[in-house]
């Protein structure tokens, strides 16, 4: 086994490793997110979903008739 | 783009959040009397009446258990299932197993705290449950697992809205972290004993790995989901940041894991591990707050609604004390501030925060949102709604500031020396000072308990009258009918 793979693999260095590979996903996660116009304009276009189902009584004043 | 397809309401499974909802509300109050009466008897230890199944060691569990799983994992069953449906737009995938995740939860939760009482725990923090009755609630979590997951494949939606990952994640790990920390030999098979796999050091740390991530992911992250639907919903109009509560959901998933440790300061735990869990922690009040801003935010331009529309009063006082526990947390987890704070009445005072402010407020308000829609009514009362709001949070400004001034005051006397190096107060004196704060914290919960039973009598008086109206329906279709076939 080559000895870099070696020292990735020791239990001492796991968590380094995790931790590097966490924030550089985050990293990506970030530049994914928050870069591309139409992409923007995607996922904000998601927000939308919990307002797709709207019934008659939600578009209502309902709460409450004794107030 | 969403999808503009809409199920009809019927097709829905309401009947299941129905039950849920109702028995959250039933737990609620259980597990809120057993805090408040806890309360009592540490303000006046007589109330224990030599009597061992209501001593505080009995039933504290029952109160935590009950608050938590009872009221709070419930009502986590009820709106998911809500949520899960009304943004994917499609019914649950399976109303049998559906129904097991009902009867499994309600059964552990009702053996576990007969179980306390009668004196069988297994001593871990919020994981008390005896062996059989974790094996229980493992097959219930893989079932709601099945369900949620199956649900989600079905959807009309190209997306899985915000929401639903936030309950993915409480589903995932709460999975992961029940498993690992009930990790356990059984004395004999018909004994509700057990050895932990885990001992010394690895099992304190096993138990707070659990415990926080507990608070991470059932009583935060699941919470969050509520939020992401429920003050949209409730303002009429979407969150303010989608994007941001992408990075909301990933920056707390990344993080939450690695904080466990900051509960073991000053303890036999490597100085390293605390240390790295304390400067996660301090790292988490970005996304927390991120998250808070996103929610609060949701209301820009309608603030108003906060003058005339008392859910919303409950939606954002909990995004409120949120933020202020989510500030609280990471400081205290500094070691500095951990060494006065920790074992000090400061830590319930801040977890009371959290559950009373963040997590209960969220559930009322979200509860007020979903109950009139499931039994296709209106609330019964504005007015009470209104009521409760303020008893509710009368209380936890009652509760919290009594804890600061109680466990600061016990922590400064505690830590404190005369010129000689000798301990300037008894352990008794500590114990004197704290009454009046420990009294204080008792009507704190009082106020709260009486605002949780009024919103019972309002949820009741709604489904009643949701009733009355059913059968008048019905009455007023068979006349018409009748008068059609004449």
């Amino acid at each position: 086994m080559p000895a870099w793979l070696q020292w990735m693999t020791s239990m001492e260095y796991s968590k380094p490793i995790a931790l590097l590979i966490f924030f550089f996903t985050f990293i990506g996660i970030l530049v994914y997110v928050f870069t591309g116009k139409k992409r923007k304009q995607r996922l904000e276009s998601y927000k939308y979903i919990p307002f797709a189902d709207d019934d008659v009584s939600d578009t209502e004043d309902e709460q409450g008739k004794s107030s | 783009m969403a999808h503009e397809a809409v199920a009809a309401d019927s097709q829905y499974n309401y009947d299941i959040i129905k039950r849920f909802a109702v028995m959250a509300l039933v737990w609620g109050i259980l597990g809120m009397f057993a805090g408040t009466y806890i309360a009592a008897e540490l303000a006046f230890p007589f109330l224990n009446f030599d009597t061992p199944a209501i001593t505080f060691g009995r039933l504290r569990p029952v109160h935590t258990t009950l608050v938590i799983f009872g009221f709070g994992g419930s009502a986590l069953f009820a709106t998911s299932y809500y949520v899960v449906q009304r943004t994917c737009q499609t019914p649950l995938s399976s109303n049998m197993l559906a129904g097991f995740t009902f009867w499994g939860w309600q059964a552990s939760v009702l053996l576990g705290v007969l179980g306390y009482v009668n004196g069988y725990t297994q001593g871990r923090e919020y994981a008390e449950f005896v062996w059989p009755i974790d094996l229980l609630i493992t097959v219930t979590w893989v079932a709601y697992f099945y369900v949620y997951v199956t649900t989600l494949m079905r959807r009309s939606q190209p997306h899985i809205y915000v929401a639903n990952w936030f309950y993915m994640s409480f589903i995932l790990a709460t999975a992961i972290l029940h498993i690992v920390n009930n990790l356990a030999v059984p004395v004999s098979m018909f004994s509700l004993q057990s050895y932990s796999a885990f001992s010394g050091v690895q099992d304190a740390m096993t138990q707070w790995w659990y415990g926080h991530n507990a608070v991470g992911f059932f009583l935060t992250a699941a919470f969050l989901g509520m939020m992401y639907y429920f003050v949209p919903k409730q303002a009429g109009r979407p969150v303010y940041s989608y994007r941001l509560s992408i990075v909301h959901f990933w920056a707390l998933a990344f993080l939450y894991m690695w904080v466990g440790a900051h509960h073991l300061h000053w303890t036999a735990l490597p100085d390293w591990t605390s240390s790295l869990a304390a400067t996660f922690s301090i790292l988490l009040l970005m996304p927390s707050w991120g998250g808070m801003i996103n929610g609060i935010m949701t209301l820009s331009g309608a603030w108003d609604k906060l003058r005339t529309d008392p859910i919303m009063l409950f939606l954002i006082t909990s995004l409120a004390f949120y933020g202020m526990s989510t500030f609280e947390g990471p400081m205290m987890s500094l070691k500095s501030v951990n060494a006065l704070s920790h074992y000090t009445d400061w830590t319930i005072g801040h977890v009371h925060s959290g559950t009373l402010g963040w997590v209960a407020m969220i559930s009322f308000g979200s509860f007020y949102h979903m109950i009139p829609r499931l039994w296709d009514t209106r609330l019964w009362s504005k007015k009470l709604v209104y009521t409760h709001f303020w008893l509710a949070t009368i209380g936890i400004v009652l509760y919290i500031t009594a804890m600061w001034i109680s466990g600061i005051g016990q922590g400064l006397m505690l830590r404190a020396f005369d010129d000689y190096g000798n301990l300037a107060y008894t352990f008794i004196e500590s114990v004197s000072f704290m009454h009046v704060p420990l009294v204080t914290r008792m009507l704190g919960g009082i106020f709260f308990v009486a605002g949780i039973l009024i919103m019972a009598f309002n949820v009741f008086m709604t489904i009643r009258t949701a009733k009355r109206e059913q059968v008048e329906i019905e009455a007023k279709i068979a006349a018409k009918m009748a008068k059609v076939g004449a």
